[in-house]
């Protein structure tokens, strides 16, 4: 029928409405990749050896710290925050060492889902706590770190286990095209389908609704403490894959991984989320886990001491925020 | 159980709802037809809010049978009460500000034709449905918040206070709507400050008093009085009217320089248009229902707002405040209900005494403590306050905590207090010291603006009292006049009969007049 003739066009509009439209909600991570691009091209500039070598290293580098962004994402966008996330990895990371250590192939496959498991196990205890205790949210998963931390070092105290080779294959080397790294591509994958379908869903839609305006969502009928637990259930589900790409990254379980809470938060607030709730998405977290790794490889390669290097990434942090937040008040103004 | 009554769509008998010692309701009914718009009413404090967080499904009931054609209602949640029959629309919109519209009604599941159906018949059809909720006109979310809920098509809307925010024209649209629900099989709760509304929609009103259903009035003309009257009780006939102080200050107050004038105050569509006087030596009470005003009006005061019209004089020269420390030096010092904005809850009684006067900036440096020590004593002891918790105030009782709110100020001297409701929540003992005082310092040459929700607080404590409704100030009353029939009348608008016709019709032909009249020829 003639309606096969005209869907092509209008379908294309239609696409092209769509692509305008999201483009109008997410100026800040259409800057991001701006952004993004600069800093790939002043590396480029810095170093003109700088190529697919590097970009594997990179993709390899980011992806437990990208992970713990998404995770933290997650819990913020629905008006929470977890301090816990580091040490959730810590925990996912000598899980899965220990267990894997002198397994088989096969049986590494369930201890990985085991750990997933886990994950949401612990992250749903956290926000059980949250929700039932009623104490803030900042103070349960500052005390839950502790605990969380402790019970890493109790399964392990100094790294160790092993992974499946499997499991390092997964991430390390390119898919086909050299510049294609498979950690890249493993992220997005992984976020792809477990966020989208959600995002699609009105479990999606709760969880920013709980982050904007909890008694707006309440009196919608969104049933905010189950939605606040699986909000947290899965900031440790996917704190539990940044514990297993620490794992699959470095052969051994990390006990003790280093500043990732802390890096988690910095990295969703240049990516846009609102701390304050309900605002922001998974992307431009993601990206701002690559800016600012490429900011302090750039650093490294002009030869700035690394101490400086943070400081610098400290300023630039600011600097971001605040300039966009000067770009969002003339938008209001205008 | 078909013994009840069937042609009843909401039956609710005996329903009580105590929080701790305090009783918010004690036996309230409401008994709704089906095709019926059935009004609400209560005065502040009557139990008209926790009945309506009971029937959308925030509260539980302690007693009390709720059916809804003929079901048991129990709900604890605002969904659970939408599956029972009931859908609210609250005073403040309920969609989440961070999604776009049709995600909002994505969360409630409603479907969008039918919600951009009820938004053409409230004249809102060109609205967006992709456009974020927090960049809407607050009557726009009003209207949505509406239209939501008439989609969902429940047996029983409860609508309360919704057309408090709304502009006139959208105000006639929501009525007109909500009059064509009459004589269909579904059913409308209509809580509203204005008794011209309930007039103009309302079949039947239940009237709350002191947590009971007092009656059920027909809703005709001329029944508005029979509804204040019943929301009044005992008082309109009783004699329990204080006969007034005759204070011989406010008694000249009259040649004396004011010492704070507002002139057309005005702050966006809240305040508008605001004159008044406070002279030295008197106590003005500011009566109002919640939400007309009195909170911006208050804010101005104080500096913690800048009104976007109108000027304010304080002793005569012109003032802008830019932040509470300007209106202090300026000596107006502000008393506020909620004592938890006032307060270092955590610090000793002495240090929130002592801190407006040594937070000065030119004070900064060692603190003079034996005159501090002076001025604190001399503060404890003009106020009574009990000590004996004193090394942090939030262990005092609500009273005392109230008193070292004003004992802040009292301790450097008042020029002028502005007191936001300072008797909210407090036992009767406190109140009676807490109005003595109001008028000590009077009677010492303060001035003194006291806004309150105790209507007979007005005659106990005040000189006279100015009236605000919708924003503007309606009326002033002396305080001989004040009682409290009068003062609701007035809160209500409801004016003296006698006002308006002849006022309005020399006004017409004024105007006809200065136009050169009809048929004058040039």
């Amino acid at each position: 029928m003639s309606a096969s003739i005209e869907t092509t066009p209008r379908g294309r509009t239609a696409l092209a409405e769509v692509a305008v439209a999201w483009a109008r909600r997410n100026t800040w991570t259409l800057g991001l990749i701006g952004l993004l691009v600069v800093f790939l091209s002043l590396t480029k500039l810095i170093q003109p050896n700088y190529g697919a070598p590097g970009i594997q290293g990179l993709a390899i580098s980011i992806l437990p710290i990208a992970f713990a962004a998404v995770a933290q994402a997650i819990v913020v966008m629905s008006g929470g925050i977890d301090l816990s996330v580091g040490p959730m990895m810590a925990l996912a990371s000598v899980t899965s060492a220990v267990l894997m250590k002198g397994q088989t192939e096969l049986v590494a496959i369930p201890i990985v889902l085991g750990v997933l498991v886990l994950g949401l196990a612990v992250g749903a205890i956290n926000g059980g706590l949250v929700v039932v205790t009623r104490v803030p949210d900042i103070v349960v998963t500052l005390a839950m770190s502790f605990v969380w931390a402790g019970a890493a070092l109790l399964i392990l105290n100094t790294p160790g286990g092993g992974a499946a080779p499997w499991l390092m294959a997964m991430i390390s080397g390119p898919l086909g095209n050299p510049w294609i790294p498979k950690a890249l591509i493993l992220l997005a994958v992984i976020v792809a389908v477990v966020w989208i379908p959600l995002r699609r869903s009105t479990l999606g839609l709760s969880l920013y609704a709980i982050g904007s305006h909890p008694l707006a969502a309440f009196r919608s009928g969104v049933p905010v403490g189950r939605t606040k637990i699986l909000a947290y259930a899965l900031t440790g589900f996917f704190s539990a894959l940044g514990g297993l790409a620490l794992t699959a990254s470095a052969g051994v379980g990390a006990p003790v991984p280093g500043s990732y809470t802390l890096q988690s938060i910095a990295a969703i607030v240049l990516g846009g989320v609102s701390l304050a709730g309900g605002r922001g998405g998974l992307l431009g977290p993601i990206i701002a886990v690559i800016v600012l790794a490429l900011v302090r490889t750039d650093l490294t390669f002009i030869g700035v001491d690394p101490n400086w290097g943070t400081a610098i990434q400290g300023a630039i942090l600011i600097g971001v925020v605040m300039f966009g937040s000067v770009l969002a008040m003339r938008k209001v103004r205008a | 159980m078909i013994d009840g009554t069937p042609d009843l769509l909401l039956n609710a008998t005996g329903v009580a709802k105590h929080y701790g010692a305090v009783v918010a309701l004690r036996s309230a009914s409401l008994a709704v037809r089906p095709g019926e718009v059935h009004a609400l009413m209560g005065a502040n404090g009557a139990g008209k809010s926790t009945l309506v967080k009971i029937l959308s499904g925030g509260v539980h009931a302690d007693h009390g049978t709720i059916d809804v054609r003929g079901r048991p209602f129990a709900a604890r949640s605002p969904a659970e009460a939408r599956r029972g029959g009931i859908v609210s629309v609250y005073q403040e919109p309920s969609l989440v500000p961070d999604l776009d519209v049709r995600s909002n009604l994505r969360l409630t599941q409603t479907p969008p034709e039918a919600v951009r159906h009820w938004l053409a018949e409230l004249g809102l059809p060109e609205l967006d449905l992709a456009s974020f909720a927090r960049d809407l006109p607050l009557a726009s979310l009003r209207i949505i918040d509406l239209a939501r809920a008439l989609a969902m098509e429940p047996d029983i809307l409860m609508l309360d206070e919704m057309t408090a925010a709304l502009p006139a024209n959208l105000t006639e649209r929501v009525l007109e709507v909500i009059g064509r629900r009459r004589g269909t099989d579904r059913s409308v709760i209509f809580i509203s400050h204005r008794l011209i509304e309930i007039g103009a929609v309302c079949d039947r009103a239940t009237v709350l008093r002191e947590g009971s259903t007092v009656g059920v009035v027909d809703v005709t003309a001329g029944s508005e009085d029979r509804i204040v009257a019943l929301m009044l009780g005992d008082i309109v006939r009783g004699g329990m009217v204080v006969p007034a102080e005759e204070s011989p200050i406010a008694a000249r107050a009259a040649d004396a320089v004011s010492r704070l004038t507002a002139r057309n105050l005005t702050v966006g569509t809240k305040l508008s248009d605001v004159t008044f006087d406070l002279y030295p030596g008197e106590v003005l009470g500011v009566v109002a229902l919640e939400g007309q005003g009195q909170d911006e009006l208050f804010d101005i005061l104080s500096g913690s707002e800048r009104p976007s019209g109108g000027e304010l004089l304080v002793d005569g020269v012109g003032r802008s405040f830019r932040h509470p420390a300007d209106a202090i030096r300026a000596g107006l010092v502000y008393v506020p209900a909620d004592r938890a904005e006032a307060l270092l809850m955590q610090r000793s009684v002495r240090e929130n005494i002592a801190l407006p006067f040594t937070a000065r900036f030119g004070a900064w440096g060692p603190i003079d403590l034996r005159d501090e020590r002076r001025k604190v004593n001399g503060a404890i002891a003009t106020l009574q306050i009990d000590t004996r918790a004193a090394r942090e105030v939030r262990r005092l009782s609500g009273g005392n905590q109230q008193k070292v709110t004003i004992a802040r100020w009292v301790a450097g001297g008042v020029r002028t207090m502005l007191c936001f409701d300072p008797t909210r929540g407090i036992d009767i003992g406190t109140k009676q010291q807490i109005y003595q005082l109001l008028r000590d310092l009077a009677a010492a040459g303060a001035a003194v603006l006291l806004y309150t929700s105790e209507l007979k607080e007005i005659q106990l404590a005040c000189d006279r009292a100015i009236v605000i409704f919708g924003g503007r100030i309606v009326a002033e009353i002396a305080v001989a006049d004040a009682d409290e029939a009068t003062l609701l009348r007035a809160a209500y608008d409801l004016r003296p009969e006698e006002l308006m016709p002849e006022e309005i019709a020399s006004a017409a032909v004024a105007v006809e007049a200065a136009d050169g009249g009809p048929g004058s020829p040039p």
